[in-house]
């Protein structure tokens, strides 16, 4: 690369030129943030303010742009000049819009814009310019693991859009639990009657998809690589080993029905009773005609469970609702109220649940005369050649009983996802040990993998709530924390044919973007497109370990030296290694300990006597920032003492920015952060409880430098903040001046 | 010719003598003012009401309303049915919505029809005077007339049941709707924050519960009073009766003092037109609304 | 026991929800219900307490066959017709109908409460609307009035006096009607006709025994 030539650009328009000074800011830009060329324009945005900076760049060699405009969100297709360092000041969104336009104001406001100038000179000479990951995989083939309906799906979907498919099945036929069914919960208008299961025209279409290569009787004996370079071993049934390459992976390996010999006092294992997957396997031998039981006998009268095992509050059994039972049995109710409408069908429910459109469904069925009641069932039992089901009525409040030739067990999913790490690595800590029964748990964990992943954080994906493979339901649906592999239906989360077709196409249509990345050197989500990636500076890193254990997604693997090893296309750019790392070597090229140091550095900070404080905001660009700028948007006010600096996760938080800000005479610093914990947002999944985690070690720091802990403030933030941030922000600069300035001024 | 005409369906109570013969004069001197020509169907009958459900069944109930159909269709051709009262609507309403989904009870009514030598082509449109008011003259329009506003008095719209539900005035919630105030408003007054605006006043159960039904018109008046109003208005006959006539009962049992004058709203309308204390109907007001008859006299 | 009991009894053996879908009007929407009780926290009557069931328990007990209860529950006599049940519903059934439909069904039956006072004014308001075509005031509040016996008759009498005065005094209330005068249809003959064939269809319809 060329020698690095800076230039800043400030922009007048959208009313910047009139409320703020440009010509100090040109010459704060030229002066103290040192540029080797200052611009000025009346409208940067436009056609020929864009042509201005692009001819710097061709002609006069500039590689290092600082962009003093708009917020980093905004206009980022006319700022976007992908072989340069950029940097954006934030005097739109962080500056005019968020003070008021007042003469009293005019002063300060005018010292932000000015500290923002600085900040975007100093973090751009701090930036390189991000080459690309050289280590990339460029394979472009699918692997889908699990042929049910959710796999079968996803495979076409890819197949449509052009890519090759490796689908891999463990049983014999494709199809799934869906190909069980007698018939589906409708999926189009209008919603009243169940309609056939799709499974034949599915299989048809992927036998004839040249594009699609289909292994049967076939589990992963182990799948090795990186998004774009996976190589996959396949075990097939004649004990042979087939080797494929595949560039991102859909897991879609369904669930199994909970087994209802746990629930006894529900009936499960008795003659007459059967859970919704016995049924229809009663209902496919009857098909359309009279179901009958096990022993032959017609069945004229059934009552149907809901909950069974499931919504569990004990502990003993699912904790969860599993979304599909109450359509599931309204759906079963109609094959009987089909074949005979004298059938007495009668379903117990506490909450009857009919997600999509099911309410149509759940009305046609009250239609057909199926009954519902709303009833806890608390026993059943065998009567004569039926069965008595126990029940109290919660409508009526009273304890009844009806009896039934048949009772249906609506139990729930449980998702086929492999051993849960957290638990595997601790049996394999006990067996290293020497634990005996750990070792035999640790090879029978072992034995229900379904990706046998040679990765140093365990052989499988992840799992979140319940053994499920989700990662971030609210924001990115499919999402695992292994890069390039997504899951899909309801091994992610519970679900019915309908979720699980949409989840599969939304899980394929992910992989075919995670592996174009990964063959471009990019990153994948939520950077997506970012060509910058971690490196550590070797000599001096003391091999702790905490980048390798902490990173979320498993990137970092350990090589023979025991140095931490970038495996960069699993990586997802969030600097959570940054963050962990004690002697901070480790950094991108375009966000490092450095580019947000120099910032820090770069304030202004006014003298003690001046009461005009400065707080510090590191904000996640995630959720924090953009409701920053939204607030803004809104015109929403907030002081003028603070200066913000996004972040790409608290993760990615130094601990010394904090205090290197703190000795620096900054007054206050402000953390905002997604929630962390069970109910978590962070984009990076463990991004901000790590980062709040090492933040509670400053405390210490602070107690050391005889500061009060209130200088330090985490906030939780979410993207929806939009109103309360401003005022929180407030509040916290109001509380700072009352402190007091910091004594660390002027030192 | 006028400039509107209708087959006028004024029922019951508004007949000479009956308990909402003032709401027929109002209306009356109202709809000169609008030049609206309201003519009566020959021999009306009963439609009804809700509470005959019991003894009426479904059947009789509805023949009894097709054959004012019958006669509206016959003698006044091509005009919509036009009620005051609301039950009389709500009824009539109803009846045509049923007749005209169910082929069985069409025919049905056709043969009990017959027995008094009548016979339905097609049902006329059943329309309350209200919508008349608002959808086919519209709110300037009732400004037009206006003489006298009714500046600075306060009244609580209190549009009740049942030309609110089930079927409603077109555009309007049943939660809150606004057409009362927007008359109240049209006419110079001030229609108050009521918050039992559609509160049921106990309809006729005031004749068999009255016990529960003047626990109801108690919060009814209660509010009215907690929302600054110096009168009620409302567009229904049993619900002008019953928030009327018990108030000196509820002030017995409850021990309040009771005393606000309930107007209906083309009473305030003829007034507003410059109409006498006698065409606005507020002789037949047994709690003197004394305020308006002051405004008729000046 | 009334015959129409037996024989519907008899009839429908042990469907009660059946029953009431074929012979209550608007019967057919009780198995619509989904028990989320907003027509309860909707009903004005509610407040007042002395109802036997809430509207959706009524249906639930209709499902559950429980026939004696249902019918003989003061619930829907308590309908004060101001269908917010009815336009709050989110199945939209018509609750209003259906609770007179029930009351209607009961009271044929015989099985409806005693001396239940709706009861007796939906009869008197009904007969008084008949006889002559149109609503007699003062014939149907003297009947209302001595339903329970003279003596009980002129004490409501008394007490609703001032009130009666008043109405008089505003000539919203004609003395007059309870002697022969009042509004009365020219065709009494063709609507006493007309009403007569219409109670023989209705019940040909709902397979009853003509009354």
């Amino acid at each position: 690369m060329a020698e690095m030539k800076t230039a800043a650009y400030i922009c007048k328009g959208c009313e910047l030129g009139s409320r703020l000074d440009a010509a100090s800011l040109v010459k704060i830009a030229t002066k103290e943030g040192k540029m080797n060329l200052v611009r000025e324009h009346d409208f940067l945005c436009s056609a020929d303010g864009v042509a201005l900076i692009k001819n710097d760049i061709d002609n006069e060699g500039v590689t290092h742009v600082a962009i003093c405009a708009c917020s980093r969100r905004a206009k980022t297709e006319a700022f976007n000049f992908p072989a340069n360092a950029v940097s954006r000041g934030n005097l739109r969104e962080g500056v005019i819009w968020i003070r008021p336009d007042t003469d009293a104001a005019r002063e300060t406001t005018q010292e932000m814009a000015e500290d923002y100038v600085r900040m975007a000179c100093a973090e751009v000479k701090a930036m390189k310019v991000p080459e690309g990951n050289q280590n990339t995989g460029g394979v472009k083939t699918l692997l889908v693991v699990g042929g049910g309906i959710s796999g079968m799906t996803a495979a076409l979907e890819a197949s449509k859009a052009g890519y090759k498919v490796v689908l891999v099945e463990k049983t014999g036929a494709l199809g799934g639990m869906t190909a069980k069914l007698y018939k589906r919960i409708p999926t189009r208008e209008p919603f009243k009657a169940p309609e056939d299961n799709g499974i034949a025209d599915l299989v048809a279409q992927i036998e004839a998809d040249a594009n699609i290569k289909v292994y049967l009787n076939a589990t992963l004996a182990k799948t090795s690589g990186a998004p774009g370079r996976f190589k996959v071993e396949i075990a097939v049934e004649s004990g042979s080993v087939a080797t494929e390459d595949v560039g991102a992976i859909v897991q879609a390996t369904g669930f199994t029905p909970y087994d209802m010999n746990k629930l006894p006092h529900l009936g499960g294992g008795q003659a007459n009773v059967v859970d919704q997957a016995g049924l229809e396997a009663l209902a496919k031998a009857a098909n359309g005609g009279p179901i009958k039981r096990a022993d032959g006998k017609e069945v004229k009268s059934v009552v149907f469970v809901q909950c069974a095992g499931q919504r569990d509050t004990s502990g003993e059994h699912l904790q969860y609702c599993s979304g599909h039972c109450c359509n599931t049995s309204i759906k079963q109710a109609m094959y009987f109220k089909d074949s005979n409408p004298d059938i007495d069908t009668v379903v117990l429910f506490t909450d009857l649940r009919t997600p999509g459109n099911g309410e149509d469904f759940y009305r046609s069925a009250q239609n057909k005369g199926v009954i519902f009641s709303k009833g806890v069932v608390s026993n059943v039992s065998a009567n004569g050649g039926g069965c008595k089901v126990k029940f109290k009525d919660l409508i009526l409040n009273e304890e009844t009983e009806t009896d039934a030739d048949l009772v249906v067990l609506a139990t729930g999913m449980v998702p086929t996802s492999g051993p849960d790490l957290d638990a595997l690595s601790e049996a394999t800590r006990a067996a290293e040990g020497g634990d005996e029964a750990a070792k035999e748990q640790v090879v029978q964990m072992k034995s229900k993998s379904v990706l046998n992943l040679d990765y140093r954080q365990g052989p499988d994906i992840p799992q979140f709530k319940h053994g499920f493979n989700d990662s971030h339901f609210i924001c990115f649906p499919y999402e695992t924390r292994r890069t390039a592999m997504y899951a899909a239906g309801p091994v992610r989360r519970p679900m019915d044919t309908v979720q699980a077709v949409e989840d599969a196409t939304g899980a394929a249509m992910k992989a075919i973007q995670a592996m174009e990345n990964a063959g471009l050197g990019k990153a994948a989500h939520p950077r997506a497109g970012d060509l910058s990636f971690p490196t550590a500076r070797l000599e001096g890193c003391t091999q702790c370990k905490r980048c390798t254990v902490e990173c979320p997604f498993g990137a970092i693997d350990e090589d023979e030296k025991r140095f931490p090893l970038f495996n960069e296309s699993r990586c997802r750019r969030c600097g959570t290694c940054m963050g962990a790392c004690p002697v901070r070597v480790i950094s991108f090229e375009n966000y490092s300990v450095n580019t947000v140091g120099a910032q820090i550095k770069a304030v202004d900070i006014p003298d003690e006597f001046s009461e005009k404080p400065r707080v510090l905001i590191l904000a996640c660009e995630n959720d924090a920032y953009p409701a920053l700028d939204m607030a803004g948007m809104n015109r929403y006010e907030y002081d003028a003492f603070v200066r913000v600096i996004p972040v790409r996760c608290l993760g990615s938080v130094n601990t010394i920015w904090i205090t290197d800000a703190l000795n620096s005479g900054y007054d206050g610093v402000m953390l905002m952060g997604c929630k962390h914990g069970e109910e978590y947002q962070c984009h990076f999944v463990k991004g901000s409880e790590l980062g709040r985690y090492r933040m509670s070690k400053v405390y210490d720091t602070l107690k050391g430098m005889n500061l009060e802990e209130e200088r330090l403030m985490d906030l939780e933030v979410a993207i929806t903040d939009i109103e309360t941030l401003p005022k929180k922000i407030n509040d916290y600069a109001a509380k700072i001046v009352a402190m007091g300035a910091s004594p660390f001024k002027g030192l | 010719m006028a400039r509107k005409e209708y087959a006028f369906y004024p029922g019951c109570s508004s007949q000479k003598g009956a308990s909402a013969s003032n709401y027929l004069s109002s209306v009356e001197s109202m709809c000169k003012t609008l030049d609206i020509k309201m003519t009566e169907i020959p021999d009306w009958n009963c439609c009804g009401a809700s509470v005959s459900y019991a003894e009426a069944g479904e059947l009789p109930r509805h023949v009894m309303n097709a054959r004012n159909f019958a006669l509206a269709e016959q003698n006044l051709p091509g005009q919509d049915i036009v009620a005051t009262c609301a039950a009389c609507w709500l009824g009539a309403r109803e009846s045509k919505e049923r007749l005209e989904h169910s082929n069985v009870l069409m025919a049905d009514t056709q043969e009990a029809l017959k027995e008094a030598g009548l016979n339905i082509k097609v049902i006329p449109e059943v329309r309350h005077m209200v919508e008349v008011l608002i959808e086919d003259l519209g709110y300037d329009e009732l400004k037009k007339p206006v003489k006298k506003p009714l500046d600075g008095m306060k009244f609580a719209g209190y549009v009740g049941c049942q030309t609110n539900r089930p079927f409603g005035i077109h555009g309007e919630s049943f939660e809150n709707p606004m057409y009362l105030d927007k008359l109240v408003e049209s006419v110079g007054a001030e229609p108050t924050q009521f918050d039992q605006k559609v509160t049921c006043c106990g309809g006729a159960l005031a004749f068999s519960e009255p016990d529960k039904a003047q626990a109801q018109i108690k919060d009814i008046i209660e509010a009215a009073y907690d929302s600054g109003a110096e009168m009620l208005v409302t567009p229904c006959p049993l619900c002008q009766a019953n928030t009327e006539v018990y108030q000196g009962q509820i002030n017995k049992k409850y021990g309040t003092k009771f005393n606000m004058p309930v107007l209906y709203y083309s009473q305030l309308m003829t007034l507003a037109y410059g109409g006498s204390a006698k065409e606005a109907g507020l002789d037949g007001n047994v709690i003197r609304a004394r305020k308006l008859e002051e405004f008729a006299a000046k | 026991m009334s015959d129409m009991n037996q024989q519907m009894t008899a009839r429908y053996k042990n469907n009660f929800l059946k029953e009431i879908e074929e012979q209550a009007e608007m019967g057919d929407w009780v198995k619509m219900c989904m028990q989320c009780g907003v027509c309860s926290g909707s009903c004005p009557t509610n407040f007042h307490g002395g109802w036997d069931h809430p509207p959706q328990e009524l249906f639930m007990m209709i499902r559950a066959g429980k026939r004696d209860e249902v019918l003989s529950s003061n619930s829907m006599w308590q309908c004060v017709s101001c269908y917010n049940c009815y336009v709050r519903c989110p199945r939209k059934v018509p609750i209003t109908h259906v609770m007179h439909g029930l009351a209607e069904y009961a009271y044929r039956l015989g099985k409806a409460p005693k001396g239940q006072p709706t009861q007796h004014l939906s009869k008197t308001f009904w007969d008084n609307a008949t006889k002559y075509g149109r609503v007699n005031e003062v014939k149907l509040t003297q009947s209302l009035y001595f339903k329970d016996g003279i003596g009980s008759g002129i004490k409501k009498a008394l007490e609703m006096q001032s009130m009666a005065l008043g109405l008089v005094k505003a000539k919203r209330l004609n003395p007059m009607e309870a002697v022969g005068g009042g509004h009365k249809c020219k065709d009494l003959k063709g609507i006493h006709a007309m009403l007569a064939k219409a109670r023989e269809l209705e019940a040909k319809r709902k397979g009853r025994q003509p009354a």
